[in-house]
């Protein structure tokens, strides 16, 4: 049974961790999350347990660390002076599932709204008991003691100018709401809320087959939606410990990198519309809708396009599918170049971006920032070179790093990026393998529609899969691949039956976002804007 | 050529109802104030893009300031955080104004039948063209956008547009 790597008294979280962050340099906290055993089928020491899952500088090894909490006092010691991506983690924890972190600096909602009552992940809150918001949170609580820690005076905050940036708001390209205090226009303090596009990810993946939740994986990261189809296949498909068929593993990478090309398209033409150079967005959005094109005849849909299927694909690439992919690289790489040529070496760029809200490598670091994000700040950590799946060792591209962290390194590695993933996409069209694409695994994907209406076992294996789901062992499991955004996570609870106990994304651009008001800080009001939109938040993934 | 007194005026004056040439302008520049929330306003994106081109109905100036603006498209999931604010949007918006709702989730909560999903933006403002789809092919917005100008097309000056409407955070 797969089991978390290391089980601890819960009085012992904070020494356990200490050491492993000291000792042994896990020095990355990816995801906190709890685990509520209510209606669990095996007996367990208490009802919740606390699951803390790191990541060590090497990037290679990861560590899950599992403590049951004390029923009584549902409270257990907060990590968030350890780790600066705690903090968010926690308060979502809280506000899931109520669960007290004794020294979290502001334990408060952050997911769903400040007049909500309960907490919707326990096992015994119901799914569909919505609960109306009347208005939104002044977030007053949080900006004044955070103004008061960096030595205003009451008087002086009155002199402040206090700004909401979003919930709706053009720059914030999805509902991230930042309530600012200026002076003049620098930012001297930024909170940011979020959970306005919070749909309940999780408590619907409970009460869905694993086979159903694909399509909400496609509504993650909506801008790259097959690479969190296939985050979350691997996923349930290493916890079925099947391997999936050659051909279907580099059509996964195929389709992934276009998804990837696609994601970034969309930052970095969204990014300039910002800056004020709306050519650019024509210029990139021509070749995302070709590939949107090619993806709506392979997958039937343009956006949201539920491709994988646990044990392999939906389709098989269709007759002519490689004069079109060939035509969306050639023209993504004219795309970039007219682009670039714009921006290169244009001043008013320049200026807008570089030195512009900088994160530093060990910054980054401490916040679980990953992804194209990271590796602008200087660190070669890429998932598809550190534990590679799905053969990319064999691929040969390189990983793309910038060297000041700023606003141009990011938008930079993007750009690259794009190039190099064209790069695999062509060394996987040439290694194509023929064959199937998917198992041959009857209690995994559904039969041909010739048995269904032609034998009764057809019928019967075709029936139980749709209603009672893919029966996934026992245990509990966490698997991550390098998505648009970085890091995409999904630890699940199975509990033997055809639905998931419990998923929890790891959704990369959370923890980003919680690192975005320090990065703002100290900046002036128009370059957060920029530097939102080169940090790629996407509301779907952090809000899930 | 004219009949009566506008005989008299020549070719360089038209005269026609103040209805017609009010509603001409209003269905052939629509602002349209993207309440843009989740995966579909990715599509409205492409909708704007070069391919579809809004353009092509007058309705490419995008406000993202609701006063002014007069066709509101929600574009995405709303859940109940949200809501207050879309009211608030709604209700800067200046007379005459049309609303679309955008895609599954803001027509009905979609596929999101949980707790903090808006079970349909219509429980919190008035709604005058739905668009199916999750999300809804740029095609089917600018199917919308033409329906909404049917509409703005048979208004009247004289009449009030404003209906009877009560949604669940109206107190």
């Amino acid at each position: 049974m797969l089991k978390c790597d290391l089980l601890i008294d819960s009085n012992d979280i904070k020494s356990t961790i200490l050491k492993l962050k000291n000792e042994d340099d896990y020095s990355i906290l990816l995801d906190i999350t709890i685990i509520d055993y209510l209606k669990f089928p095996d007996i367990t020491p208490s009802r919740f347990a606390v699951v803390y899952i790191l990541r060590d500088t090497t990037f290679k090894n990861q560590i899950s660390v599992k403590a049951f909490i004390d029923d009584s006092s549902l409270e257990i010691i907060s990590i968030s002076d350890l780790y600066g991506s705690a903090n968010w983690a926690e308060r979502e924890a809280y506000d899931q599932y109520g669960i007290k972190f004794k020294g979290h600096p502001n334990l408060k909602r952050v997911l769903n709204h400040h007049q909500f009552i309960g907490h919707p992940l326990r096992k015994d809150y119901e799914i569909t008991k919505g609960q109306i918001c009347t208005e939104s949170d002044d977030l007053l609580d949080e900006m004044n003691p955070l103004l008061i820690s960096k030595g205003y005076t009451p008087e002086d905050i009155s002199d402040l100018m206090l700004l909401n940036m979003g919930p709706s708001h053009p720059a914030s390209h999805g509902t991230i709401r930042n309530f600012i205090a200026l002076e003049g226009e620098t930012i001297t303090a930024c909170v940011t809320e979020i959970g306005y596009l919070h749909r309940g990810f999780e408590k619907s993946c409970e009460n869905h087959t694993y086979s159903q939740i694909i399509p909400y994986t496609d509504r993650l990261n909506y801008c790259s939606a097959i690479l969190n189809n296939i985050g979350y296949s691997k996923a349930v498909e290493e916890m079925l410990n099947i391997d999936i068929t050659p051909r279907a593993k580099i059509i996964r990478v195929i389709i992934g990198e276009l998804s990837r090309i696609i994601d970034h398209l969309v930052c970095n033409g969204a990014n300039m519309v910002d800056l004020g150079g709306l050519t650019n967005f024509w210029y990139l959005f021509a070749p995302r809708d070709k590939a949107y094109d090619l993806l709506s005849k392979l997958t039937g849909a343009r956006l949201t396009n539920t491709y994988t299927r646990i044990g392999g694909l939906e389709f098989d690439l269709y007759d002519g599918f490689n004069e079109d992919l060939a035509d969306v690289l050639k023209e993504t790489e004219t795309a970039i170049n007219d682009a670039l040529s714009l921006i290169a070496h244009n001043k008013i760029f320049l200026d807008r971006t570089q030195d512009v809200g900088v994160i530093k490598a060990d910054f980054a670091i401490k916040y679980g920032i990953s992804g194209p994000n990271l590796r602008a700040a200087g660190i070669a950590h890429d998932l598809r070179k550190d534990k590679p799946y799905y053969g990319y060792e064999n691929f040969d591209f390189d990983i793309v790093i910038g060297s000041h962290g700023d606003i141009y390194d990011r938008m930079m590695c993007r750009f690259e990026e794009m190039r190099q993933s064209i790069r695999i996409i062509r060394q996987a069209m040439r290694e194509l393998p023929d064959g199937p694409i998917n198992i041959n695994a009857p209690g995994i994907l559904l039969p041909s529609k010739k048995d269904v209406y032609g034998n009764i076992e057809g019928l019967m294996n075709q029936f139980k899969l749709t209603f009672e789901g893919i029966k996934v062992p026992k245990g509990e499991y966490y698997s991550s691949t390098e998505a648009g955004n970085g890091e995409l996570g999904f630890f699940i609870v199975s509990d033997g039956s055809g639905k998931p106990y419990k998923i929890k994304c790891r959704p990369p651009c959370f923890y980003s976002l919680a690192a975005f008001s320090k990065i703002a800080e100290g900046g002036m009001l128009a370059d957060a804007v920029v530097t939102m939109a080169s940090m790629n938040f996407i509301a779907g993934e952090f809000d899930r | 050529m004219g009949l009566g007194v506008e005989a008299n005026l020549g070719d360089s004056i038209v005269t026609t109802k103040l209805d017609h040439a009010v509603n001409w302008g209003r269905t052939y520049s629509l602002w349209p104030m993207v309440f843009g929330t989740a995966c579909c306003a990715i599509e409205f994106m492409a909708a704007a893009g070069s391919r579809y081109d809004i353009s092509r109905f007058g309705a490419e100036v995008v406000r993202f300031s609701p006063r002014q603006a007069d066709l509101l498209i929600v574009a995405g999931t709303i859940s109940y955080k949200q809501a207050p604010i879309l009211k608030k949007i709604y209700e800067q918006m200046c007379e005459p104004k049309w609303v679309i709702s955008m895609g599954a989730c803001a027509c009905s909560g979609g596929f999101y039948d949980n707790y903090t999903t808006l079970q349909g933006i219509d429980q919190i403002i008035p709604v005058d063209e739905y668009i199916a789809g999750c999300p809804p092919r740029p095609e089917a917005i600018l199917d919308a956008i033409m329906r909404i100008q049917e509409k703005a097309n048979n208004e009247s000056i004289l009449k009030d547009r404003i209906k009877e409407y009560k949604g669940i955070l109206d107190a």
